[in-house]
């Protein structure tokens, strides 16, 4: 089978002030059609700024090596007129901060309109009865009415409804949400999260769900991979993931969420130290200085990421992967 | 009509000086598109009878007349038609090419806004008179030759006001929501960039206006510009001057008529700025 997105050691070096920073080191990952990997890992661990490079959004800013195969093309390094075929349309992304990420002088019903007249040549309007229809979709209240408001005339929530419809105009293979529910409050978060759920049942493309919070992408991935200091540290199906997890890391980030039925901690628990800084050069594991099993081989040699389910050498959902010496045992 | 645009229509209204500039501004366009029709003289029509006359309103000269006998006031006001013309001309062709020019500089940044803006800082250096005075030696005089050496200048500001806009918009998400979209360059630089520098560019044109009235005076005060018979304000002025001593109300009567028509502008520019809230600098 054919992944939606094949990522091939993607590295990402930003240029500061002479030094050269790496945001993402050697990462691969593929995600099946239909599938939803959930990215997590703390700010600055360079899970965006993988989707930014396979987007082609940070271009210019930052050396960017490595492939990345969507569908059957190299989207990697192709420049902007070939990446414009699928951005937008079969490969599309939902920002962070739905506030911002509207134009502010055109009506939402032209804002959505103008992706399908871009890319699928529509006229004006049947892309306008379309974008009413995806309104519905997406469970904006009174859609014939949003579509002649302003993004400033819509709450937070309905706006992210909006950014959600809009990626999903072409009907997508593949919709990349970084942190789509961060900027917004938590009732809100729920539903949107939601909306995502059952969007993805009906019209089944591939979802990258990155944030911050293993709680929003429990609810959502089939399989999470955990990023530290721009690797890939630990991949597995969800389920097993947060049964038993294999990298130490991720088992502190579990230990980190509060639970309602344990006993009441007078202190939430949190991560000890801080994530190496940028640009800052280590040998070995990048976690070693926080982690409780480390030893003297991690401060000194590297450890790969490997397959530990002892399955064949065709990654699928159920393999499961950590970079560490130590692993906690499945 | 968006709820920002009403907002700032209701600040305008609220600002007595914009208010009354704007009426004067009216009345003036209005009188010199339809004065001619109730004047009795004609602009370039000789009255033997009546050299460098007084005003008076019982005559058939209303403003008086000058050395050759033409009435003032069809004189003021073809000439204020021209200046009108030019200023508005030139400055909506400064709009343009600065517009276009700054939001490519803006967006596309990097070299090419570096080239750009030094080719901007080469031609803002070239002394705009000699410069004038050199292309009237080379091709003759002649009124294309004002457009062209106004409109040379004219959008180098806006253009430099358009590109600083851009900047700080280049980096705002939405661009790159639109990127992330699948939008080529030329599209987001029309449909994004642009209209969302359109407030502080609006303000600019306003007041390039009366700058370039102005400007076209002064050339053609100095016999650079509109030649005779044809008249603007320049040419009245400088003819006016030459009679100062024996008959000022030649220099009186379209000297006025310009003073009131830059402070107009000026004063409604300002009245458009703090309506849009467009912050200086």
């Amino acid at each position: 089978m054919v992944p939606a997105l094949r990522i091939e050691d993607l590295s990402v070096e930003f240029t500061q002030r002479g030094a050269r920073i790496a945001a993402v080191r050697q990462v691969s990952m593929d995600v099946a059609p239909g599938e939803c990997v959930g990215i997590v890992g703390e700010s600055g661990s360079g899970k965006t700024q993988v989707f930014m490079a396979a987007m082609g959004l940070n271009a210019g800013q930052a050396a960017v090596e490595g492939r990345v195969r969507f569908e059957d093309a190299d989207i990697l390094g192709t420049g902007p007129s070939e990446l414009n075929r699928v951005r937008g349309s079969k490969l599309t992304m939902i920002f962070q901060d739905p506030m911002t990420s509207l134009t502010p002088h055109l009506k939402i019903g032209v804002q959505l309109a103008e992706v399908l007249v871009c890319h699928a040549g529509k006229s004006w309007s049947e892309a306008r009865a379309a974008a009413r229809r995806m309104l519905e979709r997406v469970r904006v209240p009174e859609a014939a009415r949003r579509l002649t408001q302003y993004p400033h005339e819509l709450s937070g929530g309905l706006r992210q409804r909006v950014m959600i419809g809009m990626s999903l105009m072409c009907e997508p293979t593949l919709v990349i949400a970084d942190e789509p529910t961060t900027a917004l409050d938590v009732t809100v978060q729920a539903q949107i999260i939601d909306l995502l759920r059952s969007l993805r049942a009906e019209a089944g493309m591939a979802l990258v769900l990155i944030s911050h919070d293993l709680a929003v992408v429990a609810g959502l991935a089939d399989r999470i991979l955990v990023m530290y200091a721009g690797r890939v540290v630990e991949s597995s199906g969800a389920g097993a993931l947060f049964g038993r997890a294999l990298h130490p890391y991720t088992a502190e980030l579990l230990k980190c969420i509060p639970s309602l039925s344990g006993p009441r901690l007078a202190r939430l628990p949190t991560l000890t130290g801080q994530p190496p800084r940028p640009g800052e050069a280590f040998v070995g594991c990048a976690f070693a200085p926080r982690c409780p099993r480390a030893a003297q081989r991690c401060r000194t040699e590297r450890p790969l990421l490997q397959d530990v389910s002892g399955g064949g050498p065709e990654p699928h959902a159920a393999a499961r992967r950590v970079a560490c010496h130590f692993p906690l045992s499945a | 009509m968006t709820a920002l645009a009403l907002d700032a229509a209701r600040r305008l209204r609220s600002n007595p000086g914009a208010i009354w500039a704007l009426a004067a501004i009216l009345c003036m366009v209005a009188l010199t598109l339809i004065g001619p029709w109730f004047s009795p003289n004609g602009s370039e029509a000789l009255d033997w009878s009546h050299v460098a006359s007084s005003p008076a309103l019982q005559s058939a000269h209303w403003f008086g007349t000058d050395r050759l006998g033409r009435d003032l006031f069809a004189r003021t006001l073809e000439g204020a038609r021209v200046s009108m013309a030019i200023g508005l001309v030139a400055s909506a062709v400064s709009l343009g090419i600065g517009l276009g020019y700054g939001a490519i500089a803006g967006y596309v940044g990097g070299r090419t806004d570096q080239l750009m803006m030094r080719i901007i800082e080469i031609l803002s250096g070239l002394p705009l008179i000699f410069f004038v005075i050199f292309l009237t030696v080379i091709f003759g005089r002649s009124e294309y030759l004002l457009f062209l050496s106004i409109g040379a200048v004219g959008w180098l500001t806006m253009a430099r006001i358009v590109r600083g806009q851009a900047l700080s918009i280049r980096r705002r998400e939405f661009i790159e929501a639109a990127i992330a979209s699948g939008a080529g360059t030329a599209r987001i630089i029309a449909r994004h960039v642009i209209p969302n520098v359109i407030g502080p560019v609006i303000v600019y044109a306003t007041l390039t206006v009366p700058q370039i009235i102005m400007f076209e005076s002064f050339l053609s005060f100095l016999g650079l510009g509109i030649q005779e018979p044809h008249a603007s304000l320049g040419t009245l002025i400088a003819e006016g001057a030459g009679e100062m001593e024996a008959a000022p109300w030649i220099l009186l009567v379209p000297g006025g008529f310009l003073s009131l028509l830059l402070l107009s502008l000026n004063l409604f520019g300002d009245g458009l700025r703090d309506a849009l809230d467009v912050k200086e600098g």
